[in-house]
């Protein structure tokens, strides 16, 4: 029996073929050892224990960032501050990590609870904006992604900088705060029990609860929800706190889990790779996991070619890009999907 | 206080708000065009970066600023026409072509200038070329008038017939029309023969020529070089400024100028011993607070024109 969902899976494994088609072809024209480049890149990743922990330990943050994605666009909301939020609750939980004194299990719960309720309380801004006057909030969020970035680095050089270090970073973390590493030989941190965690619990808000059928049904048709009686205004501010408390929880975990100082400079990209994810996941929670580990396969494979070979990693965002179109093309096979309906149909006639 | 006053009424002041203004109207007369056809170009950000880092490779290796500004200006058509092909063919959701056309510029073009001058930050290995100013005879000599309007570079006088010819293909020419119709209404317009799909298509191809001569204008104008991710988001402020000029040529001018002059005081700014980092978030707040006073206003109207109905009717 042909279903639309099996077909679905498809057409997102099609994408991802033409996608690893495209980065061959670039590989080719670009390097002089073509077929040795793509190699690194393709199976360099799991090449040793340590090059798998970099791709999951990758993957952490862009599930949280994925998964705040998620959220949003499955209300029709297409806002992009995760950047941001990731980001500035960075700055918060270091500046717990720095000077709070707590033992070793509270201290990184206080940081990164404090960085994900900056989170939710700072995304709620534009949601408020986008559900009291239907500010577009593609635009308003991407300035807030800059102005955080403003304020956070302000607070960086001015409040938190370390003039001891040789970097331009904060002062050290202390030990209590740091998450603990989980497998030996990698850096796979608490982070991923977490993130797994936060997965599993939107996707029990999502499907199990009413507020997740309310979430869904303003995401189909807000019009259609605001006649059946749910209020759309305190919906889409909801989702706006979820998606922050998740992106400011990503950011938090990320410098709890990853450094011993914050040193982020500029914005670190996982906030637009959360949308990334999200259309790879096809908005679904569950699947984040594997959008994820894919990104993170891929970025860790461009990473490694571009140290060990002719090809820099940069390329890797044009075949993001492609990604991105091809997965959100309904059009795209879509006289396949129709032929398989009408073969279907004959049969059954 | 005195000192900020000072600056804020100086020529050389309303001088570089038209500088810095020229990137932010392209773009917003980018997303008025394809706007008015029903479409919202969110790749404008990306077609900047593309545009501007053509215009500095073909300048370099030419030696001719002006064939950099005419690659640059194909380079901005193809990406959107690249945008159009995926979203009017195969119905990719508009948003999230934008999206995928802003993170193809961003990688692609530190991507394209490594390979090109071994450099991921800039390409100022790159000798390119710079578009020149023009001093405008007679009026360059008007106290006050002249510091202000004349020594522009060649872009900034070009954005500015821009938006006099908008105005004028989209009142008074037949496709100017048909790009209204279409976005009124496109099931009306094609019931009339109008063929909505040419039309939208054409309209990004315009969106993608002044996205191209803004990011030409950042290149090879505004700066000398190019530098990753240069537009630093101009493109979505010109995105903001149209929405905040109301979908119209001269609103769209009048919001260009006013966040221009956010921008231009941020630079301004910089005298005073105020953090750089809090004084670099005044173009993006001053956008924030103008989306916001915009939207407010819109609903607003909406209930008065409800309110006026009902009283009609009782």
């Amino acid at each position: 029996m042909f279903k639309a969902s099996q077909f679905e899976k498809i057409r997102t494994v099609a994408v991802i073929l033409i996608s690893l088609l495209l980065t061959f072809f670039i590989i080719a024209i670009f390097s002089k050892d073509p077929l040795g480049t793509i190699l690194i890149f393709l199976f360099e990743p799991i090449n040793s224990l340590s090059h798998i922990g970099n791709v999951i330990e990758m993957s952490i943050p862009l599930m949280f960032t994925g998964l705040s994605v998620v959220l949003l666009f499955r209300t029709n909301l297409f806002n992009l501050g995760a950047e941001g939020l990731f980001y500035f609750s960075g700055i918060v939980a270091s500046t717990i990590a720095i000077h709070a004194t707590l033992n070793s299990w509270l201290h990184p719960g206080v940081a990164i609870l404090a960085g994900a309720l900056t989170g939710a309380v700072l995304s709620a801004i534009p949601g408020y904006f986008k559900a009291k006057w239907n500010v577009n909030e593609l635009v308003s969020s991407l300035m807030f992604n800059s102005i955080l970035f403003g304020v956070g680095l302000y607070l960086l050089n001015y409040k938190l900088r370390d003039t001891q270090a040789f970097i331009n970073a904060s002062y050290k973390f202390q030990k209590t705060a740091l998450l603990d590493n989980i497998i030996p030989g990698t850096r796979i941190h608490t982070g991923l029990i977490i993130a797994l965690l936060c997965i599993f619990a939107v996707y029990y808000y999502m499907y199990k609860t009413k507020w997740g059928y309310e979430l869904r049904m303003t995401g189909s048709n807000r019009s259609f929800a605001e006649y059946s009686g749910i209020n759309t205004t305190k919906v889409i501010i909801t989702v706006h706190l979820l998606a922050g408390f998740l992106a400011g929880m990503g950011g938090s975990v990320e410098v709890l889990g990853m450094y011993s100082r914050f040193q982020w400079t500029s914005l670190p990209g996982y906030g637009m790779d959360g949308a990334l994810v999200a259309l790879l996941a096809k908005n679904n929670p569950l699947s984040v996991i594997g959008a994820a580990l894919f990104l993170a396969y891929i970025r860790i494979g461009a990473d490694l070619m571009a140290r060990m070979s002719d090809v820099p990693a940069e390329m890797i965002s044009i075949v993001q890009a492609v990604i991105i179109l091809l997965i959100s093309a309904e059009q795209f096979l879509k006289f396949w999907k129709t032929r398989m309906l009408l073969k279907e149909a004959g049969v059954r006639e | 206080m005195n000192n900020f006053v000072h600056i804020l009424f100086s020529t050389d002041f309303a001088f570089s708000v038209l500088r810095v203004m020229t990137p932010i109207l392209f773009a917003a007369l980018g997303a008025l065009i394809s706007n008015k056809a029903g479409i919202v170009n969110i790749g404008l950000e990306g077609t900047m970066l593309v545009s501007a880092l053509t215009g500095v490779i073909v300048s370099a290796y030419t030696g001719s600023a002006w064939l950099g500004l005419l690659l640059a200006i194909v380079a901005g058509v193809l990406i959107a026409a690249l945008l159009g092909f995926f979203t009017l063919k195969f119905k990719t959701h508009i948003i999230l072509g934008g999206i995928a056309v802003n993170m193809f510029a961003s990688g692609g073009t530190v991507f394209i200038l490594y390979l090109v001058s071994g450099d991921k930050g800039a390409s100022t290995s790159l000798k390119s070329g710079v578009l020149p100013s023009i001093h405008i005879p007679i009026l360059q000599d008007i106290p006050v008038l002249g510091p202000i309007l004349s020594g522009h570079n060649v872009l900034t006088y070009v954005s500015l017939l821009c938006v006099a010819g908008l105005y004028y293909m989209l009142a008074k020419t037949p496709l100017g029309l048909q790009i209204r119709s279409v976005g009124e209404n496109p099931q009306a317009a094609q019931s009339v023969g109008v063929r909505v799909n040419r039309v939208q298509f054409i309209s990004l191809l315009i969106s993608g020529f002044f996205a191209a001569l803004g990011g030409a204008y950042m290149s090879m104008g505004y700066l000398s070089l190019f530098t990753r991710d240069m537009t630093a988001g101009r493109g979505w402020i010109g995105i903001a400024a149209e929405a905040v000029g109301r979908s119209t040529t001269i609103g769209t001018f009048l919001s260009s100028m006013l966040f221009g002059a956010a921008d231009a005081l941020a630079n301004a700014l910089q005298v005073f011993k105020i953090p750089a980092e809090l004084v670099g978030t005044t173009p993006y707040v001053v956008t924030v607070i103008g989306l916001v006073v915009y939207a407010v206003t819109e609903v607003k109207m909406k209930k008065r024109k409800l309110t006026k109905s009902k009283e009609k009717r009782a």
